[in-house]
């Protein structure tokens, strides 16, 4: 065959095999590539505004970060304290290169600063525990004897010393558990235990912080005694700590005073504090305590699903069923390739016990909260 | 040039030619009416209670069929929901294809589609990864796609929890989607491939047709939450097990056997037919 045909023949392998590797390549490039700068296993996802979410240090942590510093729900794991701080301080790294100026805060209303040099990293002022359990509070010590909380009023001596170390707020009695030292358990380091707690349904931080107002909801005897929900009233984002997790069916730490019913009225209060945007979706955001960012109508789908193997235990217990009878006739069974398991922290029996347990099973039923309607 | 080599040579072209995604893009952008020329009676009066025929399911699928009220969709955060990616072709609704158009490259980089009561959904074609897997996720869901031939196929991720059908059949969180978009003149086919982990033991494939309709228009559809039944808050309707009424309706008016109304992999394929001669007919209970 003449030159010429093999020419073509040449240009057209080489325009095939162009072609394929740069289909093969951007399909490679879709695949998902671990932040860069982050420790193994960390990911910033943003949910909306100041606020973003760190995952794989133990629970989510939902991070504030602004110019007014920074504030977390809930601390992580205690190995993970030194990842997580630098994984925070690489975030504000990167946000304040982008963001402009801007006038709420009281270091930054002057107009003449320089505005090609940084300022520093505002530090942590407040962590918020939604709850007690390690994964939760584990890192508190480190994380806040980096930070620096807002102080005045009636201080003797150095204004400084009253400001050293981020607040840690929470309900009570993640105190009193954290300080109890339970069953044994040597109390938490005083760094580690809250520094402002409540006792009523609500607390508010008294001021705007990175530009909107923080609510804390207390809701009893969900998963544990002292529970409490996150709201960001600017962004509209609410954290929710174990409350609601999409990785597993809620945990139910009878122990720590939670009930089954308690989780579904605390599922039902989210409901009640969300407004969806559109075709009930999006809106407020909901972060739970594990796995992935949601809104409403994922917390409808979940509060859905709890009601009603809620409202089968229920039935069982008020048929004097015991709790082998109750795990035999698998309340959970339409649900379990989606939530349940049957090895690691949290298996579908510890769930089924937990609900049995607190809806009275064994015993006088207890009084029921909000109840579904079943047929 | 010899005469063969000029042959062999428009060969060697028409081939570059097909591999060059640019010049075997098809145009989807216009108006389509649905054409219910498949499964009518599921599209428009919607499926019967019960009928799970020929669709892979596992026995939580249909335990949670089975639990499902339909008074669960007069729930404040049930009213406005609309049909998820997946079972959007199924309604009987219109449905609009716009297209997205680089202004520099004139490449098309993403397909919009929406229909009565939907949200936009976009299908992306510029090359842009999936989000995380714990991002949001969307009736929608997130699409990307790319051409096969004159074939979009798209993959689809980050669904919310949706159905297979629209009376109780779930379809999960954790389900991914593919459709195979292909333009056959004023027809449009949709191949749609609905792999779910948590209750589907196999694919569940269906077909859905369009016909290009150029005087269409899809009105507004606004959505008003109100309170349709007094109930208390937390109140969830559904069925205790083993006490819906109404799951063998569909097997006695059509005399099936109860068992192959139950759906699962086995009644989808030829071999299921021999048997159904061995399964008695549905009667009504106490009969």
């Amino acid at each position: 065959m003449s030159r010429c045909f093999w020419l073509l023949v040449t240009v057209a392998a080489a325009f095939f095999i162009t072609a394929s590797s740069a289909r093969i390549a951007a399909q490679q490039g879709a695949r998902q590539q671990p932040a860069p700068g982050l420790a193994e296993g960390l990911q910033f996802l943003p949910v909306r505004g100041n606020i973003y979410v760190l995952q794989g240090a133990g629970a989510n942590i939902t991070v504030s970060i602004g110019r007014d510093g920074v504030l977390m729900v809930d601390s992580g794991l205690a190995s993970m304290g030194d990842q997580v701080l630098a994984a925070i301080r690489r975030l504000q790294a990167q946000l304040d290169l982008r963001e402009k100026p801007v006038g709420f805060g009281a270091e930054t209303r002057s107009t003449v600063a320089d505005r090609h040099i940084e300022s520093p990293a505002k530090p942590i002022r407040y962590i918020i525990n939604t709850h007690v359990h390690p994964d939760h509070v584990g890192a508190n010590e480190l994380l806040r004897r980096s930070g620096a909380t807002f102080t005045g009023g009636n201080v003797a001596g150095n204004i400084a010393d009253a400001s050293e170390g981020a607040a840690i707020l929470a309900h009570e009695a993640v105190l009193q558990r954290m300080t109890s030292g339970a069953e044994g358990a040597t109390p938490a380091p005083a760094d580690a235990q809250p520094t402002d707690t409540y006792y009523t349904d609500t607390m508010k931080l008294s001021h705007f912080f990175n530009g909107e107002g923080v609510q804390l909801i207390h809701q009893p005897s969900a998963h544990t005694d002292g529970d409490t929900l996150v709201w960001f009233r600017g962004s509209d984002v609410i954290a929710a700590g174990d409350l609601y997790s999409t990785t597993t069916y809620p945990i139910v730490d009878t122990k720590l005073g939670g009930s089954i019913n308690g989780v579904v009225n605390g599922l039902n209060r989210i409901l009640r504090l969300s407004i969806a945007e559109f075709r009930t979706e999006g809106g407020t955001l909901v972060v739970p305590g594990h796995g992935r960012l949601s809104d409403s109508a994922d917390v409808a789908y979940y509060r859905d699903m709890v009601t009603i193997i809620r409202d089968r235990v229920q039935t069982m217990v008020a048929k004097g069923m015991t709790l082998e009878q109750v795990k035999a006739a698998k309340p959970t069974l339409d649900y379990d390739p989606r939530y349940g398991a049957t090895s690691g922290p949290w298996t579908t029996d510890q769930f089924v016990e937990a609900a049995y347990v607190s809806l009275g099973g064994g015993k006088a039923a207890a009084p029921r909260a909000s109840q579904g309607r079943s047929k | 040039m010899s005469q063969m080599t000029r042959r062999l040579a428009f060969v060697v072209f028409a081939s570059v030619v097909s591999v060059s995604p640019v010049l075997a893009q098809v145009d989807f952008s216009g108006e389509w009416a649905p054409r219910m020329w498949e499964d009518q009676p599921e599209r428009v009066p919607g499926p019967d209670l019960g009928d799970y025929l020929g669709i892979p399911i596992n026995d939580a699928a249909r335990l949670r069929a089975e639990a499902w009220d339909a008074s669960i969709q007069t729930l404040p955060e049930w009213q406005c929901r609309p049909h998820s990616a997946d079972y959007i072709w199924r309604g009987p609704s219109q449905l609009r294809i716009s297209k997205e158009v680089d202004p520099v490259s004139r490449d098309v980089v993403a397909f919009h589609a929406e229909w009565l009561r939907s949200v936009d959904r976009a299908i992306y074609l510029d090359g842009r990864p999936h989000p995380p897997a714990d991002a949001l996720h969307t009736w929608a869901g997130f699409s990307t796609a790319k051409w096969d031939g004159d074939i979009l196929t798209v993959t689809v991720t980050h669904l919310k929890e949706g159905y297979l059908r629209r009376k109780g059949l779930p379809r999960s969180d954790q389900a991914i989607l593919t459709e195979h978009w292909i333009r056959n003149g004023d027809y449009l086919t949709i191949v749609s491939i609905v792999n779910d982990p948590v209750y589907l033991t196999e694919p569940f494939i269906r077909t859905t047709d369009y016909e290009l309709n150029l005087n269409q228009q899809i009105p507004p559809y606004p959505c008003g939450v109100v309170q349709e039944i007094d109930r208390k808050e937390g109140d969830v309707p559904h069925y205790l097990p083993g006490t819906n009424p109404y799951t063998k309706e569909f097997a006695i008016r059509h005399g099936l056997p109860v068992e192959a109304t139950r759906g699962g992999a086995a009644t989808m394929y030829p071999d299921f037919k021999e048997k159904l001669k061995t399964l008695p007919p549905a009667k009504q209970d106490g009969k």
